[in-house]
């Protein structure tokens, strides 16, 4: 035990001659954290894999040395990896839904990994089970151990994930972006977790593209960009003073260090817009009483919005924030007028939208659809799979009643607004990368001249420089075209980043709403409070992690997503 | 902007999409393909001998240079009549698998946008024709409708709809819920262009390779209703008739009933592979 230390010299890894590491070093010593950081692409998962042996068959993995307490990792046959991982490294996977085995109960798959092994006897394995399981936060063990992934909420599985990796106490723990699909509450959670592996001596490994994450756990960093170093130091020096550009962009990027007017991407930051005045507009766009519930695959009823109003200004944006499950997409769709509420309304301009049982119908809402666009969180899937990027933008302008022979002009126009190459016209989605197909669906958006545009987790699954960028171009297009934004993220940084006004959701019912600044320096709701409390902040950004309290009753019956939910109910 | 950057580099390489002939096997199918289907528009192209010509003397010649795939009891020219006999066997198919796929639509279409109560009554209904054998089907049109070849291709085509039903009930089910769908309300497009322009392709795209596979299914169902005596009329050259014709003399002359059978196979054989060569090359580049 005296000397479990990780070292990485000049690690090289490329797939058929292509080089996506070059030259990676790093010295993990015991009861320390190094932090791998970057963008998509940047190489850091494949380093992470390719020092537990699973960069896959096609990796080259060379390296002056890679050796983990004394012992070299390098050209290690399949069956002495065997013995390594588990044992002595445990691999945390970023996503537990697929990474656990949906047919088997989480207790066994935990239970393998000591089987495997050879720990103990059969007693003392389900003693050691019920141990980790319980170490790592599961509430009562003794169900959840016998239940699926599949009736489990996403923190659940993830820590039943982070169980078996712990299971024969690894001296090094590695984790592939452990909290990155989780929610800020149960992230907080995840990440005590993880402080406390650390606390007992291990030494981890955090592969992460959120800095703020990184800041609570790691004591170094290393920034990798299209897998070459950019800086490597002291968690505080990189974070606090970086001295690369792209590091800096990085910590740029993270909107919620920003107030609102800010610029996030590094081309136009310092220009700052002007602070709105808080002048009363219209109101466009107004929800009173909405309520909806859906019938369960478990036959139960869930009131999945419950009582929400809420009021959208011509030129403003109201930010909906909530943990998943809390009923955003579904008030999105009713504000969208593609769902309708059980009970309450939807006006647009002081006129009934939806109402329950198809009182306004769809021939009255269709002139008026082109004034409230939409952008999702998937752009991919939200485009027809066999058209260009020009046949997407030319339908959306068919609609806006423009002529055909003024459509070409005006594709190049919109690509223009977006910040598209006019070239990219001809391209199809599957071409692009994912910034660029948020682009073009704010491109059909705007094609209408809409007042409105309903924006659910616009920046979700983007890159946080992307995102960055992404969000910039909504707040020029705001001051350029007047629009409104209904905009939600479970994202607080984004939110505040955003918003005008902000409607805090939980369990579909509205928990507070205020002003943004109101709401996030003097939140009225325990709930709020909580979940600003989850955010991870980086150094020097004021208030420190605090960790809340496990709430047994929300994680119970959190199981089952809104959109999966919807898609039963139609 | 560094995606942007990055994806201009990359685009020239994503834009290569290198056209690669296909594999042997799928070569040599879908030249087959080509010669029937040359053979079914113009047969005087691959012989000048008329099939229905009656040579007496000739009768029961093995293949030879002069008959090179032998002749029949009545000196007809064997070859002569699988050519010709291609046209009838084809059109068969594909009117066939045309009609199979034009019910499966309106069924699966109804069953997938009709609500909860339409798509269980339709469910229950081709459950019942699913009880049956679709050549038992077919059998039972053509008992009540006469014989020809007429009848024959409603029948063949009935007897597929159920299966090819279910399929584009399926296909709608899982398109109707597409992002693309929704994002099209959105804008506001009335539904009937929703389902037009952007349901039916997107649900019928993987269909094209069934379709294709059905084509050859098609030729073999229309065939074995012929062979029974339920399809085209002797002597009218089509390869189930052929088949059936020959059987009485199958001990002494092998080759009245082998070629029209080699044909059959391998026009299912080439459709099948053809079939399966497009669903390689199409899925390969959906997302």
């Amino acid at each position: 035990m005296s000397d479990k230390t990780l070292i990485v010299e000049g690690l090289n890894v490329a797939f058929a001659g292509r080089s996506v590491v070059r030259d990676l070093s790093f010295t993990l010593l015991p009861g320390r954290c190094v932090a791998l950081v970057g963008e998509s692409g940047s190489g850091k998962s494949v380093s992470a894999r390719s020092l537990v042996g699973l960069a896959g068959a096609k990796a080259q993995v060379s390296a002056r040395q890679l050796s983990f307490a004394g012992h070299d990792l390098l050209d290690l046959s399949e069956r002495q990896w065997r013995e390594v991982r588990g044992k002595d490294i445990g691999f945390v996977l970023q996503d537990a839904l697929v990474s656990l085995d949906p047919l088997r109960p989480v207790g066994k798959e935990v239970l393998e990994v000591l089987q495997t092994h050879q720990y103990g006897d059969r007693q003392s394995r389900a003693a050691r089970v019920h141990e980790l399981l319980e170490r790592v936060g599961v509430p009562d063990v003794e169900l959840r151990a016998r239940q699926r992934p599949g009736q489990l909420s996403g923190g659940l599985r993830q820590r039943a994930l982070i169980a078996s990796a712990l299971a024969l106490d690894p001296a090094l723990v590695i984790a592939d972006e452990p909290t990155t699909a989780l929610d800020a509450t149960v992230q907080a959670q995840i990440l005590e977790v993880f402080q406390q592996i650390k606390a007992r001596g291990a030494s981890l490994l955090i592969i992460s593209h959120d800095l703020a994450v990184v800041a609570q756990l790691a004591d170094d960093v290393v920034v990798l960009r299209h897998g070459e170093v950019v800086e490597q130091g002291p968690m505080q020096q990189v974070l606090s003073q970086p001295r690369h550009p792209y590091t800096r962009a990085l910590l740029a990027a993270v909107p919620a260090e920003h107030p609102r007017g800010s610029r996030l991407s590094p081309e136009r930051a310092g220009v700052h817009r002007e602070a709105r005045a808080r002048v009363h507009s219209d109101v466009l766009l107004e929800g009173r009483g909405l309520g909806k519930r859906y019938l369960g695959p478990d036959g139960l009823a869930r009131q999945v919005v419950q009582g929400v109003d809420f009021t959208l200004r011509a030129g403003r944006t109201l930010g909906i924030v909530g943990e998943s499950g809390s009923g955003k997409t579904t008030l999105a769709r009713i504000a969208l007028g593609l769902l309708q509420p059980d009970q309450g309304e939807v006006l647009y301009r002081g006129q009934p939208w939806n109402r329950p049982a198809n009182a306004v119908s769809e021939a009255v809402r269709r002139p008026l659809r082109r004034e409230i666009s939409v952008i999702y969180q998937d752009p991919l899937g939200s485009f027809d799979p066999r058209w260009s990027v020009a046949q997407i933008l030319d339908d959306a302008l068919q609609v806006a009643g423009i002529e055909a022979a003024a459509r070409p002009a005006r594709i190049a126009v919109l690509l223009g607004q977006v910040r598209l190459p006019a070239d990219l016209a001809q391209r199809r989605p599957l071409q692009l990368s994912g910034g660029q197909r948020q682009r073009v669906a704010i491109a059909r958006a705007i094609a209408s001249e809409p007042k409105v545009i309903i924006c659910d987790e616009p920046v979700s699954a983007l890159d946080v420089s992307v995102q960055a960028q992404v969000l910039d171009l909504l707040a020029d297009l705001q001051d350029e075209l007047g629009l409104a934004y209904l905009f939600i993220s479970h994202d607080l940084g984004v939110i505040r980043h955003v918003s005008d006004d902000v409607l805090v959701m939980r369990h579909g019912q509205v928990v507070e709403q205020a002003a943004v600044e109101q709401l996030f320096e003097r939140p009225a709701h325990a709930y709020t409070q909580r979940l600003l409390g989850a955010v991870p902040r980086l150094p020097g950004s004021g208030a420190a992690l605090v960790v809340p309290p496990l709430d047994l009753e929300h994680e119970a019956f959190h199981l089952f997503d809104e959109t999966r939910l919807w898609k039963i109910a139609i | 902007m560094t995606d942007l950057t990055l994806d201009r580099t990359l685009a020239p390489l994503r834009r290569q999409r290198q056209w690669k002939l296909p594999p042997v096997g799928a070569s040599l199918a879908i030249l087959f393909l080509s010669a029937l289907l040359l053979a079914a528009l113009a047969p005087g192209l691959f012989t000048r001998i008329d099939p229905l010509a009656i040579v007496p003397r000739d009768a029961f010649q093995p293949p030879s240079w002069a008959h090179w795939l032998g002749t029949d009891q009545s000196g007809r020219d064997i070859f002569a009549r699988i050519i010709h006999g291609a046209r009838q066997s084809l059109l068969i198919g594909v009117a066939a698998t045309a009609i199979a796929m034009a019910i499966a639509i309106t069924l699966g279409l109804l069953s997938g946008l009709g609500g909860a109560r339409v798509d269980r009554a339709l469910g229950w209904l081709l459950e019942v024709l699913f009880a049956f054998p679709s050549l038992v089907l077919a059998l039972l049109f053509v008992a009540v409708f006469g014989s020809g070849v007429g009848p024959l291709i409603v029948a063949t085509g009935l007897g597929g709809a159920p299966g090819y039903a279910r399929m584009v009930r399926g296909q709608v089910l899982a398109v109707r819920n597409a992002g693309y769908i929704e994002a099209a309300r959105a804008l506001g497009h009335p539904t009937s262009r929703i389902v037009l322009r952007q349901l039916l392709p997107n649900a019928m795209r993987p269909l094209l390779v069934t379709l294709t596979m059905g084509v050859g299914q098609a030729i073999v169902w229309a065939s074995a209703l012929s062979f029974l005596g339920l399809g085209a009329r002797p002597p009218a050259p089509e390869w189930g008739t052929m088949l059936s014709m020959g059987r009485d003399f199958i001990a002494n002359a092998w080759w009245l009933t082998f070629f029209p059978g080699l044909f059959i196979v391998l026009t299912t054989l080439a459709t099948t592979v053809t079939g399966r060569y497009l669903q390689q090359r199409l899925e390969g580049r959906l997302p």
